[in-house]
């Protein structure tokens, strides 16, 4: 193991599943255009996971409710550009981009203001309480499904997409797909930012020092709720920012949306460890990259696979592959 | 923790009146399900109370899982509808007999066996949180797989089957002299009514086996383990085995409720017996009934189903009165009714987290 770790350690393990895959799959063009593909579902799912995984790590709070901010998200973005329909098939790219981050603004912001009011009411009374923290984030998130069916109706929507990030892009035999390029490269400036704020801010050492200690940085002197609230409002605002990117992947949504990518996030965060980011974006790319090659080689087995991949990464390492330090 | 209130006896004198009215108002919903075929003779009211049999048991297991133990598990669904369908197959396949039931609720139950000491012994030794979202991952694998796998499941449309000819209504159960079917009080003593009573006595049978259980000296380890885990521990109990030994109990009892659902119904799909909303309904259930009391599961599906019947027509009420207002208009539509339940569950379990049960039993003489 070490020798292995100084070359990468745990995060040599897509590089491998993708070079299994290229075995199986054998010719070079479907595997780069699925590799593109697993890559950018990552990054979407990522956006969702991260905030659950932070969330949990500072907090000790999981919320089985996070996957309303998803819904939330998606509905919103696709009624923002429902609205700007014409700004998405203008010939100008200023505004076909305009109405994009419009659509995601208004989600993200929503994401944010609603985990604020989340945080107040549903999750600050039960803290320290794991069994009515489940119970009463699920009866969040049960109102919260109805809430979408009584605003938007339970028919699928249409999500239209920008004229520019419409189409592909042709490299030799691969086509990509310019918008999974667009998602891949969002996820990763988020994932950046991410990294920087945590690694190289005050704000992200004193995150850093809550998930460690809590009490310590209490005693320290620092407002501690003041910090949860900020996470949980980052949290959910990435959540919503993910399911946004996602309304426009998909291109057709349902109320559903939110608890169908649960299942994903939470394989992804149990895979790579509660707490962590670098866990986090580890365990996406593989469940994105494992969800696209299987729904190639098998497709009924998709799903499935993912679950197993959880079962086999569980029995080597319990606790995940990346934990956050307090485990 | 907020059980402490609910399990440590309070040296009564005298036995609390909410307690007393706990234990009357079971007992006559036991009563009123003993005789629901000659109370309510219709059609109807027959199945609503095969379903109140069922759902007892189902619910009575889970509050084993999450009232006694304090494990939260989503996968509970998924060893009920393992249950059923193992029953549905066989009886699908080897034709309408007692033997197809047997052979198929028996591999249900060996398959519930397996993954529920695969997923115990994988995730139980973690934290309480971890298992949650195993299970609740597990549990959603197993609904696309039944929905995928098609040929065997029949997909999104379940399995339509036969039962054995005793429990069909044409069957006589009793014949008078001219060769018809008997009557008792009017009621025709069919093979619905051997049908019914089947699934009553075997959910009796189960219920009993649980309040034996709670009772005995597994069921104080279990709320040891609930109320502290590590001193638990340290007294020398092993926690994880006793956890998954539960874990499998719950899922055993939940898959034999599976087999009366198939048995009843006729019909396995994933509506009725795997769905995510089943598992909402049991936690739901448990909670207002009263988590960690196994007379709560009684007192909640009987609240919970009857207010899936009244809830909508209250709110088809509100509904037509505020027809013209736009918003409280469609948060008022009987298919709504679900939010309003979680709202009510929200407040549940915020102010009175022991439940109905939990909080009437606590309910001293008035002074």
């Amino acid at each position: 193991m070490g020798s292995l770790d100084r070359i990468g350690g745990v995060y040599l393990l897509p590089v491998i599943l993708a070079l299994i895959a290229f075995v199986f799959i054998g010719q070079p063009s479907s595997w780069a255009t699925l590799t593109v593909a697993g890559l950018s579902m990552g990054m979407m799912i990522f956006l969702m996971a991260s905030g659950l995984s932070l969330i949990f790590g500072l907090m000790d709070v999981l919320n089985f409710g996070h996957s309303a901010f998803v819904s939330f998200g998606a509905f919103i973005a696709a009624t923002v550009l429902a609205a700007l329909g014409g700004w998405l098939v203008a010939d100008s790219a200023f505004l076909n981009i305009a109405a994009l981050f419009a659509a995601i603004g208004a989600a993200t912001a929503f994401g944010a203001v609603a985990g604020w009011a989340f945080e107040r009411v549903i999750v600050k009374p039960v803290y320290k309480d794991h069994l009515r923290q489940i119970l009463i984030t699920m009866g969040a998130l049960i109102v919260a499904e109805q809430l979408i069916l009584a605003i938007w109706g339970g028919v699928p929507i249409q999500v239209q997409r920008p004229a520019i990030l419409t189409g592909s892009i042709i490299l030799g035999d691969v086509s990509i797909e310019i918008y999974r390029v667009f998602a891949f490269l969002l996820g990763l400036a988020v994932y950046v930012g991410l990294y920087l704020v945590l690694n190289r801010t005050r704000l992200g050492l004193l995150i850093r020092a809550g998930v460690e200690n809590r009490e310590m940085v209490e005693a320290l002197g620092f407002r501690i709720d003041r910090l949860f609230v900020g996470v949980f409002m980052a949290g959910s605002a990435l959540a919503a920012m993910g399911g946004s990117m996602w309304a426009g992947y998909q291109g057709l949504i349902t109320p559903a949306i939110g608890g169908e990518l649960m299942i994903l996030v939470f394989i992804v965060v149990i895979i790579g460890g509660l707490g962590s980011i670098q866990g986090s974006l580890l365990g996406a790319i593989l469940v994105g990259l494992m969800a696209n090659y299987v729904a190639f080689l098998a497709p009924k087995l998709s799903l499935a696979s993912n679950m197993l991949l959880m079962m086999a990464i569980l029995l080597w390492r319990p606790y995940g592959l990346k934990p956050a330090a307090k485990g | 923790m907020t059980y402490a209130a609910i399990s440590s006896p309070s040296t009564p004198r005298r036995v609390p009146a909410g307690r007393l009215a706990v234990y009357a108002v079971v007992l006559a919903i036991g009563l009123a399900l003993a005789f629901a075929p000659f109370l309510f003779p219709d059609v109807r009211a027959q199945e609503v109370a095969a379903r109140i049999c069922i759902f007892i048991v189902l619910v009575a297991s889970y509050d084993l899982l999450i009232g006694y133990t304090g494990i939260v598990s989503f996968a509970h669904t998924m060893f009920f509808g393992l249950g059923a369908y193992g029953t549905a197959i066989a009886l699908k396949a080897m034709g309408p007999s007692f033997t197809a039931i047997l052979v198929g609720g028996g591999a249900g139950l060996v398959a519930t066996l397996v993954l529920a000491l695969l997923i115990g012994l994988l995730s139980l030794r973690v934290k309480a949180i971890f298992f949650a979202m195993v299970t609740l991952a597990a549990a959603s694998v197993m609904l696309v797989l039944a929905s995928q796998l098609s040929d065997y499941t029949g997909g999104e449309d379940g399995i339509t089957y036969q039962i054995p000819r005793a429990f069909a209504p044409a069957f006589k159960l009793f014949e008078d002299g001219d060769g018809k079917v008997a009557r008792l009080f009017g009621v025709p003593l069919n093979g619905r009514i051997a049908a019914y009573y089947f699934v009553f006595l075997t959910s009796l049978a189960l219920f009993l086996f649980m309040l034996r259980v709670v009772a005995s000296p597994l069921g104080s380890v279990l709320k040891a383990i609930r109320e502290n885990e590590m001193r638990a521990e340290a007294i020398g109990y092993k926690v994880v085995a006793y956890r998954t030994a539960v874990f499998c109990l719950a899922a055993l009892i939940a898959a034999l409720a599976g087999i009366l659902r198939a048995v009843w119904l006729k019909y396995a799909g994933p509506d009725v017996v795997l769905s995510f909303h089943i598992m909402i309904d049991i936690l739901l259930m448990v909670v207002i009934g009263g988590m960690g009391t196994m007379v709560g599961a009684v007192i909640g599906v009987v609240v919970m189903t009857l207010a899936q019947f009244y809830l909508k027509d209250l709110m088809q009420i509100g509904a037509d009165a505020t027809a013209g207002v736009p918003v409280v208009h469609q948060l008022l539509e009987p298919d709504r009714w679900l939010l309003w339940l979680g709202v009510i569950f929200i407040l549940l379990v915020y102010f009175f987290p022991a439940g109905i049960a939990g909080t009437l039993m606590n309910k001293e003489w008035r002074r």
